[in-house]
C-alpha cells in the first residue's frame, strides 16, 4: 500500500445548519432557501478563516442529485457564484450518491498530491426538502441501479434495502439484542445532536429516546424492520473545508495546530448492479477502511474519534463492525455497552451523525471531515470529547455500500 | 347484488356540501381502488349538487385529497401497479391514482344523473320536506333494486322512507364531520329494512375503514340525541351564570370549563359554532317534531338566529362568527345579544376576572391534547377527576354539574332505547366527538 507522497492537510472547516423536520425554523409550507444559500454560507464561513480568499487554487463541489431535487446542473460553475475569488479557476463537480462528500475529499486530496494546487476548496451540498419524502425516495433510488431495481423496489426504496439488511442481521445474530442496539444508536445520536446547535435534532426534547427507538415498525405504512427513528431525515445543508499542501497551509497563514493531516484514505467501489455479497456486512466499507488504515500505517486501535455513515441505525452497527471495532455480530454489544458514546472507548458521531445532525446527502462526507477536524484541533466546543488517541477516522458511504471513501486524519 | 357490483354505479346527492364532499371523496377513492382491483366493468360516481361553483370546488377538493391519500398509501399503490411497466416512480403512481379517482366521476345539477345508480347517498340539507322531495323523485327514477343511504343526523329513517315510498330501501348512514377523517358511522336501521341493505351497509363501512355504532330509529339518534341535550345544559348554565357575572363572562366561563375541565377538544359554544347555531336550532326543531320532547329548545339560540348570528363554516372551512369571533381558530371575542356586538376578550380585564371566578385549573399539565397520546390516559383521567371531585372552586363545581348532565343525557338515550347499550353512547362520543372518555364513566 503506497503512502501519500507528501503531506496533505485539512483546515478551516465549516458547515451550515441541517434544515428539515425537527428544526423549529423549518416550515414545510413556506418557501425555503435553495442550493446557492447553503453553498454561499459554507464557503463564506471557510473563507472567513483565511486572510486572502484569492489563495484558493481550485474547487470541488460534491453534490448527489441537484439535477432532480433542484433542477440544477453545471454545479462547478455555480460554486464560483459563492465568492468572486473563485471565478476563472478550475472547479469540478463530483458525485457518488451518499458517498459524494467523501469523493469530494478524495478529489481534493488527489489534486494536492498531484501538485496541481496548494489550496483546494471542497464543498458538499444537498437541498432535498424541495419534494416530500415519498417523492424524494424516487430520487434517492438513483443511488441504486435504477433501471434494474426501482420498479421492483419498495416505495421507500433505501429504507427497505437497509430493512432487508436488518432482517438478515436479525436472522443471523438475533433480533432482540440488535433491535435494542438500534434504539441505543438512535438515543446516542440524538443525545450528541442536542450538543450541536447546527444539528437537525438539536431541538429534540423527547424524554425517552430508547422507547421511541424501540417503536414497532409498520410494514404497511413504512418498512418491515425499520421504524422512522431508525432513519436519518430529509435535510438541506452544506459543508466545506480546505485541502492544502504544506506550502498552501503556510501561505494561508494557518498554523499546523489549526490543521489536521490526511494520514491515509481509501476509495473503493463495488459493482452497482449486483446485490451485496453479504447483507450482514459492509464489505466495500471494510476494504476502504483497510486501505485508509494501511496507508496511514496504523491500526483501528490508534484512532480516538470516529465518524460513520449511519443513514440508518442498522448501518451504524454494520459500520462499527466494518471499522473493526467489533467482530461480525458483536456490533450490538459494543453499542449497548456504551462503546461508541462520547465518554466511551470509541466516541463516534460526536455531533449527531446522519441521524442526529442530519443527512444532506452530498454534504455528509465533507461534514464528517469537518467534525473530525474540529475534534482533533479542539474546536468542537459543546460537543468536544477528550481525545485518547491522535487519529480520527471516517467512512463516507454511497448507495448500499457501493461507493465508499474512508479517511484517516491525524492531529 | 354484491357490494362490488353496486360500486359500479353510485350517486351522491348534496355532494358539494360539508358532509357530501367528504362522503364523495371517500367513495371516489374507494371506487378508484375497486376499479384497479376489478378491471372487468366500468365504474361511475355521480356527484350531484345545485351549483356549478360548488361542484367545481368539490372536484378541486377531491383531487387535492386524493394526492394525500395516494402518498399515504404508496406501499399499496406499488403493489396495485406492479404490472404497469410504465409506472416506475412513486410520483408516477400517485399521479396515476389521482387520475383514476377523477376518471370515474360525473358531476351534474340534476337528479337524473342518479338514474342508473345502484347505491345513492343522500347528504342534502337537514329538512324533512327537502329530503322527502329528493327521495320521491329518486323513487320514480331509479331501479327497484337501488339502495339509499341517508346522512341525516336527526330525521327518523322510517318516516323518510314511508313518506317517499321507499320503505325497506333506505338506511341511516350518519358520517361525522369531516367524513374522510372521522372513524364513526352511526348506522340507523329502520323497521322493515331490507336485510341485504343492512349487510351491505356494514360491509361498506369495513371497506371505508369506518367503525359502525348502531342506533335506533328515534329522532336525533345517539349523536345529536346527546349533543343537543349536552348543548342545552351548557346554554342553561350560561343563562344561569349570566345573572351573577354578566352574559359574555358566563359564555366564556362555560366554554372554558366544558373544554379544559372536562378535557374535550372544544368548549360547548365553540362546538355549537362549529356545527352552526342555525343547524343546532334546526336539529332541535326536527327532534321536537318527531318525539315528544318540548324541552328541546333554547330561547337564547332562537334569539341569536333572529339577530343573524349563525356560526358555521365558510366553503373553505374557515369558522364563521357565532357565539365567538375567531382568530386563527381561537375564540377572541364573545357576542353580546344585548349590545348586539362582539366584546373582545381582555386578558387583563374581564377574561381575567372570569379566570379568577373559576379558580385555578385542577392540573394545567392535563389537557385534551396532552392526554390524547398518553398511554396512561385512564390513570391520569382518574387522578385528574379525583381532584375535580374534591375541589370547591366554581370551575370544578361547573365541571361536576356538566359531567352529571352529560351522563344523564347518555342514560336517557339508553332508557329511551335510542342506544342499545351505554357503550354505544360512549363510542359515539369518543369516536365521533373525539372525547377522551364516554359520558357514562367512573371518573366523576
Amino acid at each position: 500500500m503506497k503512502a501519500l507522497r507528501k503531506p496533505v492537510y485539512l483546515a478551516a472547516g465549516a458547515y451550515t445548519m441541517s434544515m428539515g423536520t425537527g428544526r423549529k425554523e423549518f416550515d414545510p409550507k413556506k418557501a425555503r432557501p435553495g442550493l446557492e444559500h447553503y453553498i454561499d454560507e459554507a464557503v463564506r464561513a471557510v473563507l472567513a478563516q483565511i486572510a486572502n480568499p484569492d489563495l484558493v487554487d481550485e474547487g470541488v463541489i460534491a453534490n448527489f442529485m441537484a439535477a432532480r431535487f433542484n433542477r440544477q446542473g453545471n454545479l462547478a460553475s455555480l460554486l464560483a457564484a459563492a465568492h468572486p475569488a473563485l471565478r476563472y479557476k478550475p472547479m469540478v463537480r463530483v458525485e457518488g450518491a451518499c458517498g459524494t462528500g467523501g469523493l469530494g475529499l478524495a478529489t481534493g486530496i488527489k489534486t494536492v498530491l498531484a501538485d496541481m494546487a496548494d489550496v483546494v476548496l471542497v464543498v458538499g451540498v444537498e437541498v432535498q426538502n424541495t419534494v416530500k419524502a415519498v417523492y424524494g425516495a424516487d430520487i434517492l433510488a438513483g443511488a441504486g441501479h435504477y433501471a434494474s431495481q426501482r420498479k421492483a423496489g419498495h416505495a421507500h426504496f433505501f429504507p427497505a434495502r437497509f430493512s432487508d439488511r436488518a432482517g438478515a442481521y436479525f436472522a443471523r445474530y438475533g433480533a432482540e439484542r440488535t433491535r435494542q442496539a438500534m434504539a441505543a444508536w438512535y438515543a446516542n445520536a440524538i443525545a450528541n445532536a442536542r450538543l450541536n446547535p447546527l444539528a437537525q435534532e438539536f431541538h429534540n426534547t423527547a424524554p425517552d429516546l430508547v422507547k421511541l427507538g424501540m417503536s414497532r415498525p409498520d410494514p404497511e405504512s413504512f418498512t418491515e424492520h425499520l421504524n422512522f427513528y431508525d432513519c436519518s431525515k430529509v435535510s438541506d445543508g452544506a459543508a466545506a473545508v480546505l485541502v492544502c499542501s504544506e506550502e498552501g497551509l503556510a501561505r494561508l497563514g494557518l498554523g499546523r495546530d489549526a490543521a489536521v493531516q490526511v494520514a491515509g484514505y481509501g476509495q473503493v467501489v463495488d459493482d452497482l448492479v449486483q446485490a451485496p455479497p453479504d447483507l450482514t456486512a459492509l464489505t466495500t466499507s471494510r476494504k476502504a477502511v483497510e486501505h485508509a488504515l494501511g496507508q496511514a500505517g496504523i491500526g483501528v486501535g490508534d484512532v480516538g474519534v470516529f465518524e460513520v455513515h449511519d443513514c440508518f441505525t442498522i448501518t451504524g452497527i454494520l459500520a462499527v463492525e466494518a471499522l473493526g471495532l467489533a467482530q461480525p455480530g458483536e456490533g450490538p454489544d459494543l453499542v449497548l455497552g456504551g462503546g461508541i458514546a462520547r465518554n466511551g472507548e470509541h466516541p463516534t458521531n460526536t455531533s449527531g451523525g446522519l441521524i442526529g445532525y442530519g443527512h444532506p446527502t452530498g454534504a455528509s462526507g465533507v461534514r464528517m471531515a469537518v467534525d473530525l477536524w474540529k475534534q482533533l484541533v479542539g474546536r468542537a466546543e459543546g460537543f468536544q470529547v477528550p481525545l485518547a488517541r491522535e487519529y480520527g477516522l471516517m467512512i463516507s458511504m454511497g448507495g448500499d455500500d457501493k461507493t465508499v471513501v474512508a479517511v484517516a486524519l491525524r492531529k | 347484488m354484491e357490494l362490488f357490483e353496486r360500486l359500479r354505479n353510485v350517486a351522491v346527492v348534496g355532494a358539494a356540501g360539508k358532509m357530501g364532499s367528504g362522503i364523495s371523496l371517500l367513495l371516489a377513492e374507494q371506487i378508484a381502488f375497486a376499479a384497479l382491483e376489478d378491471r372487468a366493468g366500468t365504474h361511475v360516481l355521480n356527484l350531484i349538487d345545485i351549483s356549478d361553483e360548488g361542484l367545481l370546488g368539490l372536484l378541486r377538493y377531491i383531487r387535492a385529497q386524493a394526492v394525500k391519500t395516494a402518498e399515504k398509501q404508496i406501499n399499496r399503490l406499488r403493489r396495485l401497479y406492479a404490472e404497469r411497466a410504465d409506472l416506475v416512480e412513486n410520483g408516477e403512481m400517485v399521479a396515476e391514482f389521482v387520475h383514476e379517482v377523477m376518471l370515474h366521476i360525473r358531476t351534474g345539477k340534476t337528479l337524473e344523473l342518479a338514474r342508473d345508480s345502484h347505491l345513492v347517498f343522500e347528504a342534502a340539507f337537514e329538512r324533512d320536506e327537502l329530503k322527502i322531495d329528493i327521495f320521491r323523485k329518486l323513487a320514480d327514477m331509479c331501479g327497484q333494486s337501488t339502495f339509499f343511504l341517508t346522512n341525516t343526523s336527526a330525521i327518523p329513517i322510517g318516516f323518510l322512507s314511508r313518506e317517499s315510498g321507499l320503505e325497506g330501501r333506505v338506511i341511516g348512514y350518519h358520517f361525522y364531520n369531516p367524513p374522510a377523517v372521522q372513524k364513526l358511522v352511526e348506522l340507523i336501521t329502520p323497521a322493515h329494512c331490507s336485510p341485504g341493505l343492512v349487510a351491505l351497509a356494514s360491509e361498506l363501512a369495513t371497506r371505508l375503514g369506518k367503525t359502525i355504532v348502531p342506533a335506533n330509529d328515534i329522532a336525533g339518534f345517539i349523536g345529536n340525541g346527546h349533543f343537543m341535550r349536552d348543548g342545552l345544559h351548557g346554554l342553561g348554565e350560561a343563562e344561569r351564570l349570566a345573572g351573577e357575572m354578566g352574559f359574555v363572562q358566563a359564555v366564556w366561563a362555560v366554554d372554558r370549563v366544558s373544554r379544559d375541565w372536562l378535557l374535550r377538544p372544544m368548549g360547548i359554544f365553540q362546538l355549537i359554532d362549529y356545527v352552526g347555531i342555525d343547524v343546532f336550532q334546526l336539529i332541535l326543531s326536527v327532534m321536537r317534531r318527531h318525539i315528544p320532547a318540548p324541552e328541546l329548545r333554547s330561547d337564547l339560540i332562537d334569539l341569536l338566529i333572529e339577530l343573524g348570528v349563525k356560526g358555521g363554516q365558510t366553503s373553505s372551512g374557515a369558522q364563521k362568527d357565532g357565539f365567538f369571533r375567531y382568530e386563527k381558530g381561537r375564540p377572541v371575542a364573545v357576542y353580546d345579544p344585548n349590545r348586539r356586538e362582539y366584546v373582545p376578550c381582555e386578558p387583563e380585564g374581564w377574561c381575567r376576572q372570569v379566570e379568577e371566578a373559576l379558580g385555578p385549573h385542577p392540573d394545567p399539565s392535563v389537557s385534551w391534547k396532552a392526554l390524547g397520546r398518553d398511554r396512561d390516559k385512564d390513570a391520569r383521567l382518574r387522578a385528574f377527576f379525583a381532584r375535580v371531585k374534591e375541589s370547591t372552586t366554581l370551575g370544578c363545581d361547573l365541571a361536576r354539574r356538566y359531567a352529571a348532565a352529560s351522563r344523564a343525557a347518555a342514560e336517557q338515550l339508553v332508557a329511551m332505547g335510542v342506544a342499545a347499550r351505554p357503550e354505544d353512547v360512549n363510542s359515539v362520543l369518543t369516536l365521533g366527538f373525539f372525547h377522551l372518555y364516554g359520558p357514562i364513566n367512573e371518573y366523576l
